[in-house]
């Protein structure tokens, strides 16, 4: 033992330069393991692709509200893009980190190990905005949709849309201890949504039934808020609301029950 | 101003899981600049230990100091001020040791040069390889660049040089000792006893939890008993006497054509030394130390793996002769 005393070093902060390090990596990973990309950007481009090209769903029907079925979809597509990202391939890495000790690890440097979490955020949100991007600005540019009218409006909805699915998949991953069960879970989840937004048939043309319990789903919530804004309505509060609560209930769900090991 | 008088301070440190006490009134002190060695067999609970020592699992009695500091009050100075390699540690498949690198070296504030890490430690030609693409060796590699990537004050280094070829393993303890050198304290768990004997000021034998040993690596090599052997083969015939008459001889063998001598203290140079004054040469001398390893055999009752034991220091034919 030594014999003299030492004072000991102050407390750091880690440096902000990490964050960007982290969600940098993050990025890479997106990219190398691009099933998130091709399906939410890719896919949900080529159905709007495929629809705009049917002459018939350009057609507008009084059973759609006087919408075209192309229009209708419009909204039904970026709602499937955040849905699938949220929910597809947010809970998976997240999951494996825990799994094999990477958030373990993380946990004895000086970087809050939620910064990883955080950092799958940005990059999938990224991800999520490109894909709606892109998604409107073909249906505008290529097939004659009007560019959407409330923009405000919009941002709102997506925003309230992203928060929503980020929170019910962060729920996902604090509920499944592995990936299997993670799977197993989006699996559960994903289905179901993606019918009460009106992926496989929009709800226009289902009994009243269904709409009506789509609109407390957050996927059909998110259609409903972000197909007004297109058409130049500020969305109406209860899709809005619903959503905010989804993102409130599971937000707190996942804080309280994600585990970091 | 928290102060301190050595790196590590463990005191009376208990954890238990239900039943089973992990680790059970486990005290030591590390001054600055050591190498503490934590050695025990497998379950003995040195990683527990380890982890809480860290802050990676909370103790249920005890305090733990590292330079002064409390792992869980004070876990944003720990984090930055020491490094930690553990036993089980992955990283993303699809990432490059590179990248995982320059992302840890990005957590601190005055971080270690990388090419100079990732030299000592032979990863230089891997920093373009995908992690999922290294072997075991090159991972376990990266994990200790990993924990000395912050320039920590304290290293923690659980296992470090399991599945290292021979070659990597000195190769990592050079860094070592040169980490060593420069003013980092060391918190080695291992279970290689070379290990331990080439790199450690002290170890710690740990044993169900409990230390049963806390000594410099020679004095417990000095508490086993048996001694030294020196075999060797001797260039004719000779009486037996020349040898059982020194002090430093306690017995003579034959093994065929081989002779086998048992003994304490400058053990070879005694028999090299009277054999020569009789005339005689030995070849092929082998000595066997009496070992790290025979004092943890003595004191744990214990057995380790066959793969552990690399006893036995070959001198050079006729070097004293």
């Amino acid at each position: 033992m030594s014999l003299h005393t030492l004072t000991a070093p102050r407390a750091p902060r880690a440096p902000r330069a990490a964050f960007g390090t982290i969600v940098l990596n993050e990025a890479r990973l997106a990219w190398r393991q691009p099933a998130g990309i091709v399906v939410a950007i890719g896919v949900s481009l080529l159905l709007l692709v495929i629809f705009g090209s049917i002459p018939v769903f350009q057609q507008t029907s009084a059973r759609l509200g006087g919408l075209s079925a192309f229009e209708v979809y419009i909204p039904i597509l970026i709602s499937f893009s955040i849905g699938v990202l949220a929910l597809a391939y947010l809970p998976g890495p997240l999951v494996s980190y825990r799994e094999q000790g990477i958030l373990r690890r993380l946990s004895t440097t000086p970087v809050p190990a939620f910064w990883v979490l955080a950092a799958q955020f940005v990059v999938q949100a990224c991800l999520m905005l490109i894909a709606v991007f892109l998604l409107i600005g073909v249906s505008v540019a290529g097939y004659g949709a009007i560019a959407p009218r409330n923009p405000g409006g919009l941002v709102l909805a997506l925003v309230l849309a992203i928060a929503a699915l980020f929170a019910i998949g962060l729920s996902i991953a604090a509920a499944a201890r592995t990936s299997g069960a993670a799977r197993a879970l989006m699996a559960l989840t994903f289905y179901p949504l993606m019918f009460f937004s009106g992926l496989y048939v929009p709800m226009q043309i289902l009994p009243r039934v269904f709409a009506a319990i789509s609109h407390f789903t957050p996927l059909g919530a998110a259609v409903q808020a972000i197909q007004d804004s297109m058409l130049g309505q500020f969305p109406p509060a209860l899709p809005l609301l619903v959503m905010a609560a989804y993102a409130i209930v599971f937000g707190y769900l996942a804080k309280r029950f994600f585990r970091w090991e | 101003m928290t102060t301190y008088t050595s790196a590590v301070e463990i005191s009376h440190l208990r954890k238990t899981y239900g039943n089973l006490v992990a680790v059970d009134d486990v005290s030591v002190s590390v001054a600055e600049g050591e190498i503490f060695g934590v050695l025990g067999p497998n379950g003995a609970g040195k990683t527990t230990a380890i982890e809480c020592a860290v802050g990676l699992r909370r103790p249920d009695a005890g305090t733990i100091r590292l330079l002064g500091l409390d792992p869980h009050a004070d876990r944003d100075t720990i984090h930055e001020i020491v490094g930690v390699q553990l036993q089980t540690t992955a990283f993303p498949a699809k990432l490059r040791t590179g990248e995982i690198l320059d992302m840890y070296r990005s957590f601190y504030r005055q971080p270690a040069d990388v090419g100079e890490l990732v030299e000592a430690l032979g990863l230089s030609g891997k920093l373009r390889d995908y992690y999922r693409s290294l072997s075991g060796g090159q991972r376990q590699r990266l994990s200790v660049a990993l924990a000395l990537i912050g320039r920590p004050k304290i290293a923690v280094l659980d296992e470090m040089t399991t599945g290292l070829d021979p070659q990597a393993r000195r190769n990592t303890w050079e860094l070592i000792e040169h980490i060593r050198d420069r003013g980092t304290t060391i918190l080695l768990v291992t279970h290689f006893m070379e290990e331990a004997e080439r790199l450690c000021d002290h170890v710690a034998l740990i044993d169900h939890g409990r230390i049963v040993a806390l000594d410099t690596p020679a004095g417990l090599t000095a508490q086993a008993r048996g001694g030294k052997t020196v075999r060797f083969l001797p260039s004719a015939r000779f009486d037996e006497r020349v040898l059982t008459g020194l002090p430093e001889v306690s017995r003579v063998e034959r093994d065929g054509q081989h002779v086998v001598v048992t003994g304490t203290g400058e053990l070879v140079n005694a028999v090299l030394f009277a054999l020569r004054a009789a005339g005689l040469e030995a070849w092929d001398v082998r000595l066997d130390a009496s070992t790290l390893e025979d004092a943890f055999v003595a004191l744990t009752g214990a057995r380790l793996h066959e793969e552990h034991k690399e006893k036995g220091v070959e001198h050079k034919e006729g070097a004293l002769a």
